[in-house]
């Protein structure tokens, strides 16, 4: 199937993210496409029907969606299907969270992984399947983008530096770690939920034992 | 109570000069009439028909007050607790709805408000003789379920549906407390993980010991496993037990023990329907059919959440029997389910996954004639090109299942001429969801938009009072609504439609209208402003992601006082006007004072 094809190149693509390297994480950020907007560079040769604001989708449940909507609404001669997309919108297909649990463990054996966001003082929890980012740096920025914020860059002595937030996981121990402190795969296996700090908080966790 | 003004003609033999009855006193003359009517009351069930009674004039509505004993809230906001309860004195039963539909797909803020709580307090003082609580999408603590257990001693049933906010505990406290308690039914609601370090409560050990007056026990959805020698000792000593729904803790060897304890059932969850990790394959197999088989009364099966395929033909014995069959958690491919489906001759209700494919829909349509309610769920959520079922299914239903009164079906494609055909062939549809998952799709086929479809579905389904609609639409789509939904109830919209003119006609043309939830659609202030006329007469309005302003939404508050609109924004400084969300509902009393910091109610 084509989505399993793309998907297997985007990862070929991006498994230099995941090679140890003496440099910090996100100093080749710019070298990575994330893996959205591959998908997205794609997909609009082939199709012009898709809505443009899919890789926007899932962070911000306002839209102006108004003109996109309308524009695409009138692109009936088009008949490609529009490429499978990787990105999760809010609460589409309407399927309750609890239906859409039990099915997770159906996808986790196809290959999704997913973990619940939370962000202190926000009043929404998002999740997002951490295999499709290839490493630390997409998924960074798309939590950036998710929350409208940034997280700054990461010292494995100070943490995040230059902000507010520090992104924070639980892992399989539960114990609440500091993204970045282990390498991706071992973080993607062991990790259980995220949850953006704030404030003085996460700048506690930065500093090193 | 206070009487109205109004002189009642005087009847005969109801004068004090008749002989002295010492222990019956006739009542006086005007409340004779009244008591006639009381003890008419009594008969009308249905809610509509006690809503019209109640407006005939005062002492009609005094009277429908008094003998109303179930009471049905559809929005807890519509109306204060303390207004229900003032109005009516005796109720017995109780259903509360809280939030809206759309909180269920997460776009409903954390904390956003149902709480049970005032409803709590308020109940306990009205309604010490309360036997049932039937609460949908509400939040409530283990301290309300503590305060449920304790102040209603004649306490008989209580049902939750989507809730959240409560754990183990509360639920162990209504299971020691309510003695006469017989229906204890937790549906898809969210009990709260208990803490890593602290024991899982043992629940079931909490029910009173000696025989129960349990009839309906259903806790799929608690999330923490149960003392199974506890559970076994309850069932045991539950004679009137018919509904049983485990949850996926339970294993297959478990389920046979319960199955054979208790073989008067007529519901049950499976729970997991697999071996537990601790059995080997292999290992001495119990004949699993035997303990469906000795249930002879069996007519809902449900469950099957973690099933080994190799176990369903297990269920044979029953399926003959069968009305109602839900294996929407169970993934099992077309093959495994074709020979169950192929003997359940008097299927009413069916719920499956697409895993079942085009193919095992074909054996469903061929063999199920008196199917009235089917459900296919997806098993993968992604927006794809293909998918397991499609129009074919659809079509293949429609012409085997001729008495159909509900579907839900989610698919990646569908054709206008599938949902024609279904308009046509099944004329009893009341309920009609279509979800084709991928946004903006047109009909494959023909490139058309979906329109045409869903505009028979309208025009022929003459009975049709749910809808919901999917893949690329234009506003024509929404002019056939208009046109034709005239006994439509509930809407659901998501990404469609061109421009205002779409909501118009549908605000302007569906005279029954109640519930209409619309999300991502191009629709703003003026296409709201059409509805004035309507609102008051709706229970509520969601729409979300579409292209209504703060300004709009204050004309329709200012235009409508009985109207809350609640404006819901998670973003704090916005550069436009446009709002996320808005949730707008009638309202007797004020404005709630219980909302989170993104949510602001305009007046």
């Amino acid at each position: 199937m084509a989505t399993s094809a793309s998907a297997y190149e985007n990862d070929i693509k991006n498994l230099k993210a995941t090679e140890l390297t003496l440099g910090l994480p996100g100093t080749h950020l710019q070298q990575n496409v994330p893996i959205i907007d591959q998908e997205k560079s794609s997909a609009s040769s082939s199709s012009n029907k898709r809505p443009l604001q899919l890789s926007h989708e899932e962070t911000s449940p306002a839209q102006d969606c108004g003109s996109k909507c309308s524009n695409i609404a009138k692109n009936t001669d088009d008949d490609a299907a529009p490429p499978p997309s990787k990105a999760k919108i809010v609460g589409w297909p309407p399927i309750r969270s609890y239906r859409k649990n039990s099915l997770q463990e159906q996808s986790e054996a196809a290959g999704g992984i997913y973990v619940k966001v939370s962000m202190d003082g926000a009043p929404y929890l998002r999740k997002i399947d951490l295999k499709i980012y290839g490493g630390y740096p997409q998924l960074l920025k798309a939590l950036e983008n998710m929350f409208k914020l940034t997280i700054g860059e990461y010292s494995e002595k100070e943490g995040y530096k230059g902000s507010d937030y520090a992104p924070t996981y639980e892992d399989k121990d539960g114990d609440w770690m500091l993204v970045g402190d282990v390498p991706w795969d071992m973080f993607v296996t062991s990790c259980k939920r995220l949850r953006i700090m704030k404030g003085s908080e996460a700048r506690g966790l930065g500093c090193a034992v | 109570m206070t009487h109205s003004g109004s002189s009642l003609p005087d009847l005969p033999n109801c004068t004090s000069t008749a002989a002295p009855m010492s222990e019956i006193r006739s009542p006086p003359p005007d409340r004779v009439l009244e008591i006639v009517l009381e003890n008419v009351l009594h008969f009308l069930t249905c809610r509509r028909d006690r809503n019209a009674a109640s407006l005939v004039c005062r002492s009609w509505c005094r009277a429908e007050a008094l003998t109303r004993s179930d009471l049905f809230i559809g929005n807890c906001y519509a109306v204060s607790p303390h207004r229900a309860t003032s109005r009516f004195r005796r109720v017995r039963s109780l259903t509360v709805k809280g939030k809206p539909r759309f909180a269920d797909f997460d776009l409903l803020p954390l904390n956003w408000g149902a709480h049970f709580s005032p409803w709590g307090s308020a109940l306990a003082d009205a309604y010490p003789w309360l036997e049932k609580l039937h609460l949908k999408r509400m939040s409530l603590t283990d301290d309300d379920l503590n305060l449920i257990a304790r102040s209603f001693p004649s306490f008989k049933e209580l049902v939750l549906v989507c809730c959240e906010g409560f754990g183990i505990a509360g639920i162990a406290a209504v299971a020691a407390n309510c003695r006469l308690l017989r229906v204890l039914d937790l549906v898809e609601s969210v009990v709260e993980d208990a803490d890593e370090d602290e024991e899982v409560m043992d629940w079931i050990s909490c029910f009173p010991d000696g025989e129960t007056h349990l009839e309906s026990l259903v806790f799929e959805c608690v999330e923490c496993p149960v003392n199974f020698e506890a559970l076994e000792r309850l069932v045991a000593r539950s004679p009137y037990l018919k509904k049983l729904r485990l949850n996926h803790y339970v294993s297959i060897p478990q389920l046979y023990r319960l199955m054979h304890r208790a073989p008067q059932l007529t519901h049950l969850g499976t729970g997991s329907f697999c071996a537990s990790d601790d059995v080997a394959v292999g290992d001495q197999e119990l004949d699993y059919s035997s303990a469906f088989a000795a249930c002879k009364s069996l007519v809902c099966l449900s469950g099957f959440r973690d099933i080994l395929p190799d176990y369903l033909p297990a269920i044979y014995p029953a399926c003959a029997n069968l009305t109602s069959l839900n294996l929407s958690y169970a993934d099992v491919n077309a093959d495994q389910l074709k020979p169950v489906i192929l003997q359940c001759h008097k299927l009413q209700t069916l719920w499956v996954l697409d895993s079942i494919c085009d193919e095992g829909l074909q054996a469903v349509a061929a063999t199920c004639k008196d199917l009235r309610e089917l459900r296919v769920f997806p098993g993968n959520t992604r927006e794809e090109a293909e998918g397991p079922v499609s129009e074919v299914g659809l079509e293949v239903i429609s012409q085997g299942c001729r008495k159909l009164q509900s579907i839900l079906f989610f698919c990646q494609r569908m054709t206008n001429a599938a949902v024609i055909a279904m308009s046509k062939n099944c004329p009893d549809l009341v309920v009609f969801r279509l979800c084709i998952i991928g946004r903006y799709r047109p009909d494959p086929e023909t490139h058309e938009p979906m329109d045409d479809g869903f505009g028979a579905i309208v025009m022929n389904c003459k009975k049709l009072t749910r809808l919901a609609v999917s893949g690329l639409l234009t506003d024509q789509a929404f002019r056939y609504i208009g046109m034709y939904g005239k006994l439509l109830r509930t809407l659901s919209v998501a990404f469609a439609g061109d421009s205002d003119q779409g909501l118009k006609y549908v605000l302007e043309g569906c005279p029954n209208l109640q519930k209409l939830e619309i999300r991502d659609s191009p629709f703003g202030d003026a296409a709201l402003h059409s509805g004035l006329h309507h609102f008051y007469n709706m229970r509520f309005l969601w729409m979300s992601t579409c292209k209504l302003t703060r300004q709009g939404c204050q004309e329709i508050a200012r235009a409508l006082p009985h109207l809350a609109l609640e404006v819901i924004d998670s973003q704090e400084d916005k550069a436009d006007d446009h709002i996320e969300i808005l949730y707008m509902y009638r309202s007797l009393d004020r404005p709630r004072n219980d909302a989170p910091k993104c949510v602001t109610i305009l007046q």
